[in-house]
């Protein structure tokens, strides 16, 4: 039987209202175990309200080298920006 | 070419990522160094390990119970930044148990003394942040974030050894003799956790034009040194190096000779608790294998009432 168990990333959500933040991973071999693994070693200080964990082979990322032409098409939309626009001489609250 | 741009990256202080390009020779020494130091925060629970039964007091117990925890949180922290090279647990662990890894040689001098708890958070936690302090920065990503959340959890680590130490420097004749002999015990192999001079690191070069270190060995060893002197001073205890003295002109501490031949005696395996320590990892380690199995079993279990 090998000896490999699964890797699971951890995220985590430190107050109610915030958003879960990728914190790290943890080996287990089923998801209880992967809960109570993160638990153990993410939240010793109260660093969470809530846990999310997901087998790391279910993460899909993009090129983190050379990922400049994956985001090219947002460079050229400076229109998507607020800062874009010209406003009127003294207009308020806009 | 890919050479030029990786080093181009670093020369920027671009941060390196698992799934970028890097020269072999920075994965390896990665991996080298990580491993090492992962191995160190797990064999590192196993002199203060030796304590927990016998603390002075709950309060003390309860303190040490969750030092230790967090080293173990360390290395696994450590294990999975080591694993984004591409090299398994599994793999890292077995290097460890043939030798072929090293772990950090303060760990194989044996705990006598309540006393060298104290001696062990102020001095070799103390040592250890000022370098992991450093880390921080490294050039590596995944070694930088877990040298972050490490550095956090480090701080009370150093408190409550300093905290034990001046505690019995005030305490009876014989506890202030017992903090001075812990001192005494565990000083120079402190201030040798930084590893040798620069001039005799023959890896200090690449791992210095990589930033994987940010800090030569010496100048984190001098480093350590400035802070602790006048924390020595305040509890009444007495560095055993007699060659200890301000330097006006240099403003630093100018210090005596460390002994190399004894270090590299206890790196290559004659310290007085190496087979200790290895031994009880190799048995720990035989001893959950059943465990690791039965979570195994159970997990395919479960994936078998899925599918039926
Ligand atoms: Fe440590
Ligand atoms: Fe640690
Ligand atoms: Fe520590």
């Amino acid at each position: 039987m090998s000896e490999n168990t699964n890797v699971w990333e951890v995220f985590i959500q430190s107050k109610n209202g915030l958003a879960h933040k990728h914190v790290g991973n943890v080996h287990a071999s089923d998801k209880e175990m992967a809960l109570q693994n993160a638990r153990d070693l993410y939240t010793r200080r109260n660093e969470g309200s809530c846990i999310w964990v997901v087998k790391s082979e279910y993460i899909v990322s993009s090129e983190s080298e050379d990922g400049e032409a994956f985001f090219d098409p947002s460079n050229d939309k400076m229109y998507r920006h607020p800062t874009f626009y010209n406003m009127p001489e003294g207009a308020k609250h806009i | 070419m890919n050479e030029n741009k990786f080093q181009d990256k670093i020369d920027s202080e671009r941060k390196i990522e698992p799934k970028d390009w890097m020269p072999e020779a920075y994965r390896k020494h990665l991996i080298r160094q990580i491993s090492q130091h992962a191995h160190s925060e797990i064999i590192g629970m196993q002199p203060e390990g030796n304590w927990i039964s016998r603390a002075p007091s709950l309060r003390a117990k309860m303190i040490l119970l969750a030092k230790v925890q967090d080293e173990a949180g360390h290395g696994l922290y450590l294990y999975s930044a080591c694993e984004t090279l591409g090299v398994s647990r599994q793999e890292l662990i077995q290097q460890l148990h043939d030798g072929k890894a090293k772990y950090s040689s303060i760990f194989n001098y044996p705990t006598l003394s309540w006393a060298d708890m104290g001696a062990i958070g102020w001095l070799v936690d103390g040592a250890a942040i000022v370098n992991q302090v450093s880390l921080q920065r490294t050039s590596y990503g995944p070694y930088s974030r877990g040298m972050i959340k490490i550095c956090k959890e480090e701080s009370f680590h150093q408190r409550q050894g300093y905290e034990i130490m001046a505690e019995m420097a005030s305490g009876t004749p014989e506890q202030k003799e017992m903090a001075q002999d812990a001192l005494n015990r565990f000083w120079w192999p402190s201030i040798m956790m930084f590893g040798p001079h620069d001039g005799d690191s023959p890896r200090t070069g690449n791992a210095m034009k990589w930033k994987i270190k940010r800090q030569t060995n010496d100048e984190l060893r001098q480093s350590f040194i400035d802070k602790t002197v006048h924390q020595a001073e305040i509890i009444g205890l007495t560095i055993p190096d007699p060659d200890l003295k301000w330097n006006e002109e240099r403003g630093h501490y100018d210090f005596g000779k460390m002994d190399w031949d004894e270090f590299w005696d206890v790196v290559n395996g004659k310290g007085p608790c190496n087979k200790q320590r290895l031994d009880h990892h190799k048995k720990a380690h035989i001893d959950g294998k059943w465990v690791r199995e039965a979570a195994k079993a159970y997990s395919k279990k479960q994936k078998d009432l899925i599918i039926n």
